[in-house]
């Protein structure tokens, strides 16, 4: 059993690989996360227009893709948009399908975080002389984000975990590396590191998760 | 210092401010009352332009406020106004309150900032609490914070919009005193409150307001002695039977 699912000698060899792949890993999320959260700010932005012309296409926009599974709009990037003559590339189907799926939740999170700063808090920066920008800069956005700061951790650990789905287009991430090496060597050891690595990485944010999700609770209070 | 003239302010369908002409002179302090929804608040908000007049004219201390080429950025530091609901920033100390827009519009250092930021909360008596949080000030302390943060900017001009509507009665004396003393300094002041106390003493002249217009004025002892007006008497006897 320990010899199948555990086996050392296939871990030493698959380590390197596997590590590589951890590196993609962290490099897809540290490429999705900012790209998301500048779309999501841009879209939390846009929304506090309360022109028709600026409402109803960002409405349809994040509900279109917070509705679409993320894996089939990477497939449907990687293998359907070629049709159209437009091919992206593995990486460039992942860059822009990440963008748009994280953007809209993010966007969803940071629109409720300006939502929960009272109008009078903007009104009394904006009395002051400070500009539309300033007062956003200054006194919104920074209790904005406080107030929804669990909701965007909770929502950049899913981040992290949609790049597995990376692997479908041949991204040789975590997930995919593990994948290759376990049919190299005939072995499920490979996949249970793959498991553990996901796990001990994930983990601290998922403490801190609950530990911002706490102090939320009693600051309510 | 203050004249506006003809101010009509529609929401939708609503017409909220019917003609309103208003006029307050250099160290005047103008005390305003009226019944919820007479537009009162409306009225100081269109002051500083917090609302776009629908039609009008406002000049404050020589600029015309309506005026597109006006910089309202520039011309709303010279106007500085208190809410009733604080409205302090709680992710910031009192100390960051206060000099946030002197550093970021008035375009000071944040030790020039520090220091105005200073004295500006030792004139409401407050610099002891200069560190510390929103949440960790009573609501008459909040409230003096909110003045420190308009006075600092060397306004020419406070729009008090009920400061002390919010607060616990033993905390409203010690607001009072922070604006009789700003009053004394030649401040020149319009005032929306109910503490008429305070107006018999620092008014120079009591404005009745009703349905969007000014239905009657003058001095505290004629508004509240001897009102012209029906409605300026019905509601002056219901407020001091709450007092
Ligand atoms: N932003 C707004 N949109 C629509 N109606 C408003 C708005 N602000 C005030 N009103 C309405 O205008 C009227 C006057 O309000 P306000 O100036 O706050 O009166 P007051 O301060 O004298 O109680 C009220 O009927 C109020 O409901
Ligand atoms: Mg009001």
């Amino acid at each position: 059993m320990i010899e199948t699912f555990l086996n050392l000698d296939i871990l030493r060899a698959a380590w390197p690989v596997l590590l590589h792949g951890l590196g993609i890993t962290l490099l897809l999320s540290a490429m999705t996360i900012p790209l998301g959260l500048g779309a999501g700010l841009g879209l939390a932005l846009l929304s506090t227009v309360r022109t028709r012309w600026v409402r109803w296409p960002l409405i349809a926009y994040v509900d279109l893709f917070r509705a679409f599974p993320p894996l089939v709009l990477l497939i449907l990037l990687y293998a359907g948009l070629p049709f159209a003559g437009i091919e992206m590339g593995g990486f460039g189907c992942v860059a822009v399908g990440f963008f748009l799926n994280t953007g809209a939740y993010y966007g969803e999170v940071l629109r409720a975080g300006i939502e929960s700063v009272p109008a009078g808090h903007s009104e009394a920066a904006r009395a002051t002389g400070l500009s539309r920008l300033q007062t956003l800069i200054w006194v919104v956005l920074p209790q904005a984000i406080r107030n929804v700061a669990p909701d965007l951790l909770s929502n950049t650990l899913e981040v992290v975990k949609l790049t597995s789905l990376a692997s479908v287009v041949a991204i040789p991430e975590l997930l995919f590396q593990s994948r290759q090496a376990q049919a190299l060597t005939y072995n499920p050891t490979p996949l249970v590191a793959a498991s553990v690595i996901y796990f001990v990485v994930l983990w601290p944010l998922v403490r801190l998760l609950s530990r911002l999700e706490h102090r939320a609770i009693a600051g309510r209070r | 210092m203050i004249q506006a003239r003809a101010i009509h302010k529609h929401f939708g369908a609503l017409h909220v401010l019917r003609g309103v002409d208003l006029a307050v002179a250099e160290r005047e302090l103008v005390f305003v009352i009226g019944p919820s929804g007479s537009g009162k608040s409306t009225l100081l908000r269109c002051l500083n332009r917090l609302e776009e007049p629908s039609s009008g004219s406002i000049v404050i201390d020589g600029i015309d406020l309506l005026d597109k080429r006006t910089d309202i950025n520039r011309v709303r530091q010279r106007i500085g106004m208190v809410f009733q609901s604080f409205n302090l920033y709680p992710h910031m100390t009192a100390l960051g309150n206060v000099t946030l827009a002197v550093r970021k519009v008035g375009g000071k250092s944040r030790a020039e900032a520090d220091a105005i930021g200073l004295a500006a909360l030792e004139r409401v008596g407050l610099a002891d609490r200069a560190d510390h949080h929103p949440a960790q000030l009573s609501g008459g302390q909040q409230q003096r914070v909110a003045i420190a943060r308009a006075v600092a900017l060397e306004p020419r001009v406070m729009l008090f919009d009920e400061p002390t509507s919010a607060l616990d009665p033993e905390l409203v004396g010690g607001v009072l005193k922070v604006m009789r003393e700003l009053r004394e300094s030649g401040m020149t002041m319009v005032v929306v409150s109910h503490e008429m106390g305070f107006a018999r003493s620092a008014a120079d002249r009591v404005i009745f307001m009703a349905d969007g217009a000014i239905v009657e004025q003058g001095t505290p002892e004629a508004v509240f002695g001897a009102p012209v007006e029906a409605r300026t008497r019905a509601f002056i006897g219901q407020i001091q039977r709450h007092a």
